[in-house]
């Protein structure tokens, strides 16, 4: 039967599973592409300290997104390392998300190539390249596809170095994997397998927020003389535009970047989660006037910068954590109990976690899923009034 | 083979005595050395657990595997691992760790980079045909077929994994069977003949370096001993059966006798060789178990290539936990620093 008034209803049915624009909320505009922690200007590139020191050398920026950059960084590495390869499925037409686009026709098949559909063989084989002093550049397709390489990396990997006294180690490795939500990904496009790892001595674990964050911190993964695991949140791989320096330029493994400054609470996320912490920190500062909040990135999971995360809250009293991952163990659970036993008697309030629910990501709840703003908010609501 | 032996006999008593915590020899598999005299000394070698002949044909001292398996200061491995995982960098024998298996895609993948590196050098991956079940076989060995690896698959089929015969770890025809389907050149040979697994090696060295294609060698030979000292082989096989092969096809029997026959060889020798290979190892034997346990801070290093500052934090707390129960926690058997 048709509708009396066919544009309502189609309306009301339409479903809509691309990242579309977001609607502004509280006067808050939503989503990675209105998002001030993006360097949108050259000169804004370069501000940052860290990266002061590529005025001197090359200044020049392009604009790129997430997966030109890490894109950007692979090309670099490859160029600067002879011994440096990049592998994975279905890397050699230029990836699945396109981060591996132009690298076999530039640097040759031998150096950039597909393997067979192995999650534990491309991690053993990458473990024994760089067993032998090479540079192992590693992709997994989906981090929810990393499981069945977690032998590989937890009982060879981590334990290389250790292992043989330091006769071995397996520093030339980096595993590269796309992570977390993406709005439709169900329960094997969308994990965030970090805490896994986290609990793993021997590995690091990284995952960018932004373009030049993902450039310079997987070039840093890529030549520490440590395994180290990328996780690249998807969804930003077209959603993040920055000017990206051209030069080679490293930022450093286990430093927390502080993002904003501020007095009453500090707010911690890694990932595409810092923008959704972005998004909470203005709604709370602009429904509670006078509020200021902390943000920092903790840019390397494991091992993380506990000392810039206590300073932050020994002046605030205040935390706020905030991951996709299941809250139950999950990295929020160490870093609330590292700064419970360091900052003690400066905490004014329960550490708040906001995380994924303890269920597997689900389809069509994704929303009610995620530690969106509106959570995150809530959180540092109840810190602050507390 | 007889060096190799002498040393299982003393450090499997050794540790029935309790002077090493864990020991597995290599009875009825000696002839597998054939195979370290085909290879070059730039090879790199990935073993399971059972390849000490590898080491020894290679030059590693006795000082050095004792001083592995009594875990002293001089241990290359800071004793952090059980005995006998061994490892040398100097002799390109990758460092054993205990799970199955995983060395097999590692072999791989380090032989595509000693072609890379045009080393005309190839790897060679030992494991055991249990060892084969793993799902990092099935990885390591079709990565090497479609990624041109110059690594050779040594497979030693023993006939037991632990208590478990080969009749319940497969039906197909051995692991042999199976190089085939990957469509890698593969070979069985009886790996109690010392010159069959010499002859295949040697041609597998020359298949993978000139061709930089794998080879799969399935060496079929019977495990004579326990599977390790935690383990009494008698409760699942019949002990006439091993008997047998301990008698009537043992590798180390049967190279004497090829010797004996050429007149290169007797049992005057043998015995003479035997009491050397025993007094030398129990110079370093008594020398290894007088050492000091590797000095403590070993526990907190190389876990990363710098300790980081939580491991810094976790050392201190210990050490202060040490000194204020002094009483729970003798350091007088370690080495200090």
């Amino acid at each position: 039967m048709i509708p009396s008034d066919p544009t309502t209803t189609i309306q009301q049915q339409k479903r809509c599973y691309a990242a579309g624009s977001a609607q502004p909320q509280d006067g808050i505009q939503q989503g990675v592409a209105y998002s001030q922690l993006l360097k949108r200007g050259p000169d804004d590139a370069l501000r940052n300290p860290e990266l002061a020191h590529i005025s001197a050398i090359n200044g020049e920026t392009r604009k790129m997104n997430l997966f030109q950059a890490v894109n950007d960084a692979m090309s670099i590495a490859l160029a600067t390392d002879d011994n440096a390869v990049v592998f994975g499925e279905d890397v050699s037409f230029g990836g699945v998300f396109r981060a591996t686009m132009g690298l076999a026709e530039k640097f040759g098949k031998d150096r950039v190539f597909n393997t067979p559909l192995t999650e534990q063989g491309i991690a053993g084989f990458a473990i024994g390249m760089a067993a032998v002093g090479h540079t192992a550049i590693a992709e997994i397709q989906f981090a929810d596809y990393i499981f069945p390489a977690f032998d590989q990396l937890v009982n060879e990997a981590a334990k290389y170095r250790y292992r043989s006294g330091n006769q071995f180690n397996v520093g030339g490795l980096t595993v590269r994997a796309p992570c977390s939500a993406v709005g439709h990904g169900g329960h094997y496009h969308s994990q965030s397998p970090e805490a896994f790892f986290a609990h793993c001595p021997g590995l690091k674990i990284v995952s960018p927020r932004s373009p030049i964050q993902a450039k310079g911190l997987l070039l840093a993964s890529i030549r520490d003389r440590n395994p180290v695991i990328f996780f690249e949140p998807k969804n930003l791989y077209r959603a993040a535009v920055e000017e990206v320096p051209v030069a080679d330029y490293e930022l450093p493994l286990g430093k927390a970047e502080v993002l904003k400054k501020g007095k009453d609470v500090t707010v911690v996320g890694y990932g595409a989660q810092m923008y959704t912490l972005e998004n909470a920190v203005q709604l709370a500062e602009k429904k509670m006037p006078g509020l200021s909040c902390e943000l920092i990135d903790l840019r390397t999971i494991v091992p993380w910068d506990v000392d810039t995360v206590v300073e932050s809250v020994n002046k605030t009293g205040r935390l706020v954590i905030a991951h996709e991952a299941p809250k139950s163990s999950g990295m929020g659970a160490e870093i609330a109990s590292a700064i419970m036993e360091r900052c003690f008697l400066r905490l004014e309030a329960p550490i708040q976690r906001v995380c994924g629910w303890d269920t597997p990501f689900p389809l069509v709840f994704e929303k009610f899923y995620m530690p969106s703003m509106i959570r995150c908010f809530d959180a540092i609501k109840n810190s602050v009034n507390y | 083979m007889v060096q190799l032996h002498v040393i299982d006999g003393i450090l499997y008593e050794a540790q029935r005595q309790g002077r090493i915590s864990f020991y597995m020899t290599h009875y009825g598999e000696e002839a597998m050395i054939g195979s370290a005299a085909a290879l070059h000394e730039d090879d790199v070698v990935f073993g399971q657990y059972r390849e000490a002949f590898m080491l020894l044909y290679r030059g590693f001292s006795l000082d050095e595997m004792m001083n592995q398996c009594f875990s002293n200061d001089m241990d290359y491995g800071k004793g952090r691992q059980m005995p006998i995982h061994y490892g040398s960098n100097k002799l390109n024998f990758q460092t054993i760790s205990s799970p199955l298996g995983t060395q097999i895609p590692q072999a791989t993948g380090a032989a595509y980079a000693l072609k890379l590196s045009n080393s005309r050098a190839c790897t060679i991956c030992f494991f055991g045909e249990g060892a084969a079940s793993e799902g990092d076989f099935h990885a390591g060995l079709n990565m090497a077929a479609t990624l041109n690896c110059p690594v050779i698959f040594m497979c030693r089929n023993n006939g037991y994994a632990i208590s478990t015969p080969s009749s319940e770890q497969y039906r197909g025809d051995g692991i042999a069977s199976r190089g085939i389907g990957y469509g890698i050149d593969t070979i069985r040979v009886d790996g109690n003949d010392i010159w069959a697994v010499y002859n295949a090696t040697k041609a597998a060295r020359e298949i993978a370096v000139e061709e930089n294609k794998p080879v799969m060698i399935e060496a079929m030979t019977y495990r004579i001993g326990h599977h390790s000292t935690s383990d009494d082989s008698t409760k699942y096989r019949d002990r006439k059966e091993v008997e047998e092969r301990a008698q009537f096809d043992n590798p180390v029997t049967r190279l004497r006798r090829y010797l004996e026959h050429k007149q290169w060889w007797s049992q005057e020798e043998e015995d003479q060789w035997r009491k050397e290979v025993r007094s030398s190892l129990m110079k370093s034997f008594t020398a290894a178990e007088k050492r000091k346990k590797p000095a403590l801070e070993n526990l907190f290093t190389d876990v990363y290539d710098e300790v980081p500052p939580n491991l810094v934090a976790q050392q201190q707390e210990l050490q202060e936990l040490i000194k204020k129960y002094p009483e729970y926690y003798s350091l007088e058997d370690y080495a200090k620093n």
